[in-house]
């Protein structure tokens, strides 16, 4: 099977650079996967987990929205934070999952203000994404 | 004269303490010197390559269109002014802010016609002193900022231009040349038009698919790339501060030693002086006796 580089590049550091064999991402259409010879694209991605076929195995990432570019010779993925699953402090995800739910609730009956409420749920989804990610790794 | 001589220690010692502070501030400068370098360096494939994808798009789809990469016309600026927490670090902070009151003076006659975003206490202090409109401030950024940190400051930035409270956005920033030399710069930051239509007729560049649209892909991408700009020259002005802390802390280093050398001298020729009177006295009180 043929690979490709993929690159993962945050404003902080290269978090992920190897030849790998596909990569699924969800972007804002929906879910992607791609291997090596995908034609040329760009595309913006969602707060979701990214997943890589490696060797035969799989790897996990959180990657925090951002975008994939998808080139001829490499695939680069660039977004705000990306951590690998050992960087991911799991209680405290649980935590910021279980604030975001409350203030999703609390602003539901008020509604009035709405980038609160954008915000909790932007929150959400990374705790969401960030557990995933370490429930995946674990097994 | 002995009590002069007592005086001369005191200050003597006094330098000499000060001088272990500032050689200490030297090198702790010159540590997180290198750090902010190794920063921006890491900083800088992010905004390569985020550049790399806006420049592809603006040359390879004609008629896309973007409020960020539009000029219209300017009734209002606004400015990011990147200055330090602390002071102690020479010129660094009262180049940029007089660059700052320069061209606003040059610009503006009002205070309408702009606002300010302050990055470091120093320059807030300053511009809140003289009544400037302040929209938003960043004070104690850490020393090895991380994106996150800035991006409160960066969004809302950008977010203004896009609701149209301005009509230009403008920062100012030590650039970082080497320790020694950081140049107050201004940059244009939004509109984006001048550099991403640059190098448009590249041929190099791969034509892209893009996903929904093109429009869609600009939208999110050209806020991100103007953050990104603020948050490498936030970076960059870091490793100006450092350096120019450094610099300063190594001159006052080298002056404490000037001093401390010249009292030395003043203290031996007294005590030298307070010997010779001794021995004279003696010497006078024998022959006296004699």
């Amino acid at each position: 099977m043929s690979t490709f580089l993929l690159e993962i590049v945050t404003p902080e550091r290269k978090v992920f650079a190897e030849q790998v064999d596909m990569v699924v991402v969800k972007g804002v259409e929906g879910d992607l996967g791609i291997m090596a010879g995908h034609i040329p694209l760009v595309t913006p991605l969602r707060i979701s987990p990214v997943k890589i076929k490696m060797n035969g195995k799989d790897t996990w990432l959180a990657v925090h929205g951002g975008f994939i570019e998808v080139g001829q010779q490499k695939v680069v993925i660039l977004a705000e934070s990306a951590e690998l699953p050992e960087d991911i402090d799991v209680d405290r995800a649980k935590a910021a999952m279980v604030r975001a739910e409350q203030r999703l609730k609390m602003n539901e009956r008020s509604k009035k203000d709405h980038v609160d409420f954008r915000r909790a749920e932007v929150s959400l989804q990374r705790a969401l994404t960030r557990i995933e990610v370490t429930k995946h790794t674990k097994r | 004269m002995a009590k002069g001589m007592r005086e001369i220690k005191r200050q003597i010692k006094s330098i000499q303490s000060t001088k272990q502070i500032t050689k200490a501030m030297e090198m702790v400068a010159a540590a997180k010197l290198r750090r902010a370098q190794e920063q921006a360096q890491a900083a800088r494939p992010y905004a390569d390559k985020l550049k790399e994808v806006v420049t592809s798009i603006a040359s390879g789809t004609r008629g896309v269109s973007h409020p960020m990469l539009v000029k219209r016309p300017v009734k209002k600026i606004g400015y990011l002014v990147v200055t330090s927490d602390r002071g102690l670090a020479g010129g660094y902070n009262a180049n940029i802010l007089r660059l700052v009151m320069d061209t606003i003076r040059e610009r503006h006659t009002s205070k309408d016609e702009y606002v300010l975003f302050v990055i470091g206490r120093k320059g807030r202090d300053y511009f809140r002193r003289r009544g400037l409109p302040i929209v938003e401030e960043i004070t104690e950024l850490p020393d090895s900022p991380t994106f996150a940190d800035i991006k409160t400051v960066a969004y809302k930035a950008v977010k203004y231009f896009d609701e149209g409270q301005y009509d230009e956005l403008n920062v100012f920033y030590n650039q970082f040349v080497n320790a020694l030399t950081h140049i107050p710069t201004e940059k244009r930051l939004l509109p984006l038009e001048d550099d991403a239509t640059a190098h448009e007729g590249d041929g190099l560049t791969a034509s892209y698919e893009f996903e929904p649209s093109p429009e869609v892909v600009l939208e999110h991408l050209l806020p991100k790339y103007a953050e990104t700009l603020i948050y490498s020259a936030v970076l960059d002005a870091k490793a100006s501060e450092f350096g120019a802390r450094m610099t300063a802390m190594g001159s006052a280093t080298k002056n404490a030693s000037e001093m401390i050398s010249s009292l030395t001298l003043t203290y031996n020729r007294a005590r030298q002086a307070a010997i010779t009177q001794e021995i004279t006295e003696i010497v006078a009180g024998a022959n006296a006796q004699g």
